[in-house]
């Protein structure tokens, strides 16, 4: 991994847990929206349709107990009709009733079209029950065609998003993945994708679903009876007040219950990830008591939080019903007085129940909305990022024969830290050259700039005489091959990982670059030979033998120039014997860079490029370099000099 | 079922809440049973009569039951959260004191990922799922019971419409389950897969770029990204299909209430009222099949988080104070090794056998030898994260088995092969070693392990805050870093498993000078893969596949032992081992 000079290490990889914190916001909200907007253009067509078709269905379903409410008018009529006697017209029974002292239920005959003496009209029930039925049955057909849509919106923009990001994941320059911490960028490319896709495909349908259905519910409550109306709307700004005074609080105490898990999982994990030192250094029992602590210190918000949303609910409850109990009162009034009948109140009971479940969910919803939101502002961001300028060829590409010549080349990292100034190095074909220097001495730098993974500053770098610049980044690529420390192999076959070297490189060839490299000794051992498959992190296979690997990828590339990395850590000495032998081969022949630790192959270099603090400091041969005091004289004689001693 | 044996373990200290709930949840359905009727005999003997008294002064009693539910409801969550999460504290802590006793041999067993996660995730599903069943599941059985109960007296003929209803939604259901739960998890492969070809786009830039593969990646994505989606369509229009079906289901059997409850109360077997009542038993009956379906949903996946967690909670610890220990007479650091063999459980080959050494203070020892060949295992059994499979690790005399652990820990300053740092700062993590330490020492600790400049180079030095794992550091100083620790602790014996890896071969060296001064009265034990460290050992063993090859100093080596030659050829050349 290259680091930026001075600038200290960034820590690679995701960190550990992924925890969703608590919803968060876009900050800029608006210039978010309207991304996402024209991102949604392409589908407009079929957002269009899926909101008809909402707005179909919640027309039906909204009509519904109305009709209902016309078949229980049917029934009540039946009943009172039998109990009044046959022949009289209904003013007659109004009449005959009050004069029997049932003034009551004079009053309560004028709303309705009761006809005396006849039962329930059972024609007229089926007729308006079978209305209804074709109303819900459509309704239903209507909602799951809209989410039969939607979801087919939400997939293909989905779809098109990850594309999008892959497609510029290819296009970033280098310089963007070393200066972003490797766990923010997949954090965006996977999990922010996740959470918007969850929004789209749950959020859009359903609040489209709930605004019209308000607007359709409350429509029909003022039609039926506009007093009803305002009697149900009085509980609505206080199941709004109520929901809002508790979320909050329960907002608050969520807060605190993810920063304390976190706090809590980083200790766990800690203290689980270093289980031997803590035993060994005796912190068994305050690593404990801190965990004791923190723990209960998650419990408290834990415990309020879960308890406060809990609330909620039966608090909506207390409220619908309170609504209930008044429209029942005021309405059982109003039929009595004459003024409704009764399935105008059914209806309207039950339009009120609908009332108040959107209202609640359009508050979830929101939550949704914004943390999506957050994570689509995340996304653009990203897409936003500057890209590598892309360039083909302006001159025809000369042919491989492995010369390079770099001339004044100078190159900083930051405008303001001058690193590399007039570096001029020519290398013959087939030539060697050392690149040492300690630890973070920035090696990695000259490796960066041959395969042009940053642009120089100025100079020139020529290959077989062509200037770089004028190349495109896959013609200079092609003429490198790179065998690095941070061996990178993918989850797929060793087989397929060993033919990624050459694009249409058949089995055989994959197989006998195998064998170049010392892969197939330790290939004829696994179980599923070159079709074994290598895991998410190729743990299944040594150290030693992934390095092989990508050696024998470098065989199958067969450039006219390496890069190699000679530094091999954990790996055992035989496996590091062939490592170093199947390495000499590949260098046969080619010009090579190698990041030299080897004695032998830095003595053996035409040249040694010394480098320290970031900055190339000296350069030669080795008895050039060792005639005169310097970088390289103490290196050398700090690192091997002992050795040759003893060994003498 | 390890999740009913997980809860009634977990439940028992919370039996009287728990029993409160019920019992609160209990009354809450009653009363939500009891409502209907109380509608019913509004419109029977208020509206049909036209007795508004009667209309307002039931109403006055429904308000006042609606407002003692409620009361009841909120007391009833409130020991439910305080169960739920009480519970899931309890796990925590249980897990965590258990992971604390494990030796090597139980961590490597469960593998540390495994371990946060069963400490983390899988608590906090089995919190969700009390959660969920002290809240819902609970009342759905009552209210099933109760809502059938009330049915049936309220009209036998007309509750037949429940044995259509229920049934055809049971079926709908799980009809529905059947095919998205596969799905489902088809999809949840899809989004993995999708996100490790990303993470390796990522991770793997340089190499995609050098081989100009770039093509071949979007492929594979392009691939990735195509499955996945037609995937996901097919579970969202499945899911989608769900709650139109289910509603459709509930809004046609109140049409047939209303139809064949018509024909009741037109021959005059019914009154009218009843039926409103009727309608809101039927609704709560069906909603409640519908709540124990999605509490049907949520097992499985406890139960799976139970059986993880019970897994590591039943799991004894393989090491273990004796219970009448003995500790040598004087502590002075002399390690003898005598017959020592072990074998991993379950492994065919023996990882070390018939090792006999003698380690001594003031000699530093170096173990060599390729992978495998068990160096690391010697250090850890040395230390005592495992104990042997035969044979015996002798500290000053005393088997390390007979020594109260914490004690004979005390003694020991390990250096592990992957260094490792706590979050906090760094002075914070010095300490770890010994509380007690003063700024001097952890200063004097930073110069011998040659971390004293970078340290004062930090903005805030010894309280230069540290990230978790030490991420914030480059390996170099890390490594640096966790040696001082160790140095910190003045131990009798020193452990390094190959922790000079990441160190130039100049800040090697001197830091190997240093430690010689400061290690003098110790027993001084290194790992190490580069022979440039460990050529001025007192003693180096060289190791091959488990046993002892070679030991001697470099010259004598190098003259007998064909593996240490090899070793020394391949990393100096020729001419060094000539």
């Amino acid at each position: 991994m290259m680091r930026g000079p001075g600038g200290g290490p960034r820590g690679g990889g995701p960190r550990g847990m992924m925890m969703p914190g608590p919803p968060q916001s876009a900050r800029d909200l608006r210039a978010t929206l309207r991304q996402l907007m024209a991102r949604l253009r392409p589908e407009a067509l079929a957002i269009v349709l899926a909101t008809v078709l909402t707005s179909a269905g919640v027309a039906l379903v909204v009509i519904a107990p109305r009709v209902i409410g016309g078949a229980t008018n049917v029934i009540f009529d039946g009943v009172l009709g039998k109990r009044l006697p046959k022949g009289m017209t209904l003013r007659q029974a109004e009449v005959y009733l009050r004069t029997h002292g049932h003034a009551q239920l004079a009053q309560l005959l004028q709303g309705t079209s009761a006809v005396p003496g006849r039962g329930i009209d059972f024609n007229r029930l089926g007729m308006l029950l079978g209305l209804t039925a074709l109303l819900y049955l459509a309704g239903a057909a209507f909602s799951w065609g809209q989410g039969y849509i939607m979801a087919g919106v939400a997939q293909r923009t989905i779809f098109g998003m990850r594309r999008d990001v892959e497609a510029k994941l290819t296009r970033l320059p280098l310089r963007y993945f070393d200066s972003h911490p490797h766990g923010d960028v997949l954090s965006r490319v996977t999990n922010d994708i996740d959470n918007l896709t969850t929004t789209i495909q749950q959020g859009l349908g359903q609040l489209l679903t709930s605004i019209l259905t308000i607007l359709g519910v409350l429509a029909m409550m003022l039609l039926l009876s506009p007093l009803l109306a305002a009697v149900s709307l009085i509980t609505v700004p206080l199941s709004l007040g109520a929901t809002l005074l508790i979320a909050r609080r329960s907002q608050v105490q969520f807060g605190h219950q993810w920063e304390r898990t976190g706090t809590v999982n980083s200790l766990v994990e800690q203290t689980h990830t270093g289980h031997a030192l803590v035993q060994v250094f005796g912190r068994s029992r305050s690593t404990l008591e801190e965990f004791s602590r923190q723990n209960q210190a998650l419990y408290e918000p834990s415990f309020r939080a879960q308890f406060l949303s809990g609330i909620i609910q039966p608090t909506m409850f207390f409220l619908a019903n309170l609504n209930y109990v008044a429209i029942a009162a005021v309405g059982g009034y109003r039929v009595v007085t004459g003024s409704m009948s009764l399935g105008d109140i059914q209806a309207f009971i039950q339009y009120s129940r609908q009332f108040t479940n959107p209202i609640s969910q359009i508050a979830s919803q929101m939550n949704m909305l914004q943390s999506g939101l957050a994570s689509a502002e995340r996304v653009f961001e990203f897409l936003a990022a500057e890209e590598e300028t892309a360039a083909s060829d302006s001159v025809a590409v000369p042919e491989a024969l492995g010369h390079v010549f770099l001339d004044r080349v100078g190159f900083r990292y930051q405008p303001d830290r001058p690193l590399i100034e007039d570096f001029t190095l020519e290398v013959q074909p087939g030539e060697t050259v050392a690149i040492v220097g300690p630890t973070g001495a920035g090696k990695t730098t000259v490796v960066n700039l041959l395969m042009r993974f940053y642009d120089i500053d100025s100079g020139h770098i020529y290959l077989d005489g062509v200037d770089s610049a004028q190349l495109s980044r896959d013609s200079v690529r092609r003429r490198f091959g790179m065998v690095l420390q941070d061996t990178w192999l993918f989850a797929g076959t060793i087989l397929e990982n060993i033919a990624y070297g050459r694009e249409g490189a058949s089995r055989e060839e994959v197989i006998e670059a195998a064998r170049a490299a010392f892969v197939e000794q330790f290939v004829r051992t696994l179980p599923g030979g070159y079709d074994t498959l290598l895991d998410a992190d190729a743990t299944n296979i040594s150290a030693g033998q992934r390095q092989l690997l990508t050696i024998a990828r470098a065989f199958l590339a067969d450039p006219p120039i390496l890069i190699l990395d000679e530094a091999t850590s954990s790996v055992d000495t035989r496996t590091e014997v062939l490592i170093q032998e199947a390495m000499a081969r590949l260098r046969h022949g080619r010009t090579s860079f190698v990041i030299a630790h080897r004695l032998s192959t830095i003595r053996n270099a035409d040249t040694i490029v010394v480098m320290a603090e970031g900055r190339i400091v000296e350069q030669g041969s080795h008895q050039e370099l060792m005639a005169r005091p310097g970088v390289y004289r103490d290196l050398y004689e700090s690192q091997f000099g002992g050795a040759l001693e003893l060994a003498g | 079922m390890n999740l009913v044996r997980l809860m009634r373990d977990a439940l028992a200290p919370y039996r009287r809440q728990v029993a409160v709930v019920v019992l609160l949840t209990a009354l809450q359905t009653a009363v939500g049973l009891y409502l209907p009727n109380l509608t019913a005999n509004i419109i029977n003997n208020g509206i049909a009569k036209g007795d508004v008294g009667y209309i307002w002064d039931t109403g006055a009693v429904m308000l006042a039951l609606t407002l003692a539910q409620g009361t009841v409801a909120v007391i009833a969550v409130y020991f439910a959260s305080q169960v739920s999460m009480g519970v899931g504290r309890d796990l925590r802590g249980a897990i965590f004191t258990r992971v604390m006793a494990f030796s090597a041999r139980e961590m490597n067993h469960f593998g540390t990922p495994s371990l946060i996660t069963r400490n983390t995730n899988d608590v906090q599903q089995i919190q969700i799922f009390l959660q969920m069943a002290l809240t819902l599941m609970v009342g759905a059985p009552i209210m099933m019971v109760g809502g059938i109960f009330m049915a049936l007296s309220e009209d036998v003929r007309l509750s037949l419409v429940l044995v259509v209803a229920v049934p055809l939604m049971a079926v709908v259901i799980s009809l529905m389950l059947s095919r998205a739960v596969p799905l489902f998890q088809a999809m949840q492969v899809k989004i993995d897969r999708i996100n490790q070809v990303l993470r390796e786009q990522i991770t793997g830039v340089r190499v995609i770029r050098a081989f100009v593969r770039n093509d071949f990646e979007s492929q594979r994505f392009s691939a990735a990204n195509s499955d996945l989606t037609s995937t996901g369509l097919r579970v969202n229009r499945l899911f989608v299909l769900a709650l139109p079906a289910l509603m459709g289901i509930m809004n046609l059997t109140s049409v047939a209430v209303l139809w064949f409850g018509g024909a009741l109360i037109g021959s005059g077997q019914m009154p009218i009222g009843n039926l409103t009542a009727f309608l809101a038993y039927i609704l709560q009956i069906l909603m409640s099949v519908l709540m124990a379906v999605m509490m049907v949903i949520l097992v499985p996946r406890a139960q799976a988080s139970a059986d993880r967690v019970r897994e590591v909670v039943s799991t004894e610890p393989a090491l273990a104070s004796p219970e009448s220990p003995t500790s040598p007479s004087a502590r002075r650091g002399e390690v003898a090794l005598r017959h020592l063999s072990f074998a991993y459980p379950g492994g065919e080959a023996p990882v070390l056998s018939e090792l006999n050494l003698e380690l001594l203070p003031g000699q530093t020892t170096a173990i060599v030898g390729g992978t495998g060949s068990g160096k690391s295992t010697l250090l850890e059994l040395i230390a005592r994260f495992y104990d042997p499979t035969s044979g015996q690790v002798l500290v000053d005399g005393v088997d390390a088995r007979q020594q109260p652990l914490e004690e004979f820990w005390q003694g020991i300053g390990f250096v592990p092969q992957r260094a490792y740092l706590f979050s906090g700062t760094v002075g914070e993590n010095l300490r770890f070693a010994r509380e007690t330490a003063t700024e001097a020492e952890l200063w004097r600790a930073l110069e011998i392990a040659q971390a004293r400049d970078f340290v004062a180079a930090m903005p805030g030095q010894l309280d230069y805050p540290i990230d978790q794992g030490g991420t914030n550091v480059s390996g170099g100083q890390r490594q640096r870093l966790s040696i001082a620790r160790a140095l910190v602790r003045r131990p009798r014996i020193y452990l390094f498993d190959d922790c000079f890896s990441a160190l130039d071969a100049a800040t090697d060296a001197r830091l190997r000078a240093a430690l010689r001064e400061e290690t003098r009265e110790s027993t001084v034990v290194i790992v190490a893969q580069r022979v440039s460290t460990i050529l001025d050992a007192d003693q180096i063993v060289v190791l091959d596949a488990g046993k002892v090859v070679g030991v001697g100093r470099h010259r004598e080596l190098l003259g007998t032992c064909p593996a240490y030659r090899e070793i020394v050829t391949s990393q100096l050349g020729e001419e060094a081992a000539a």
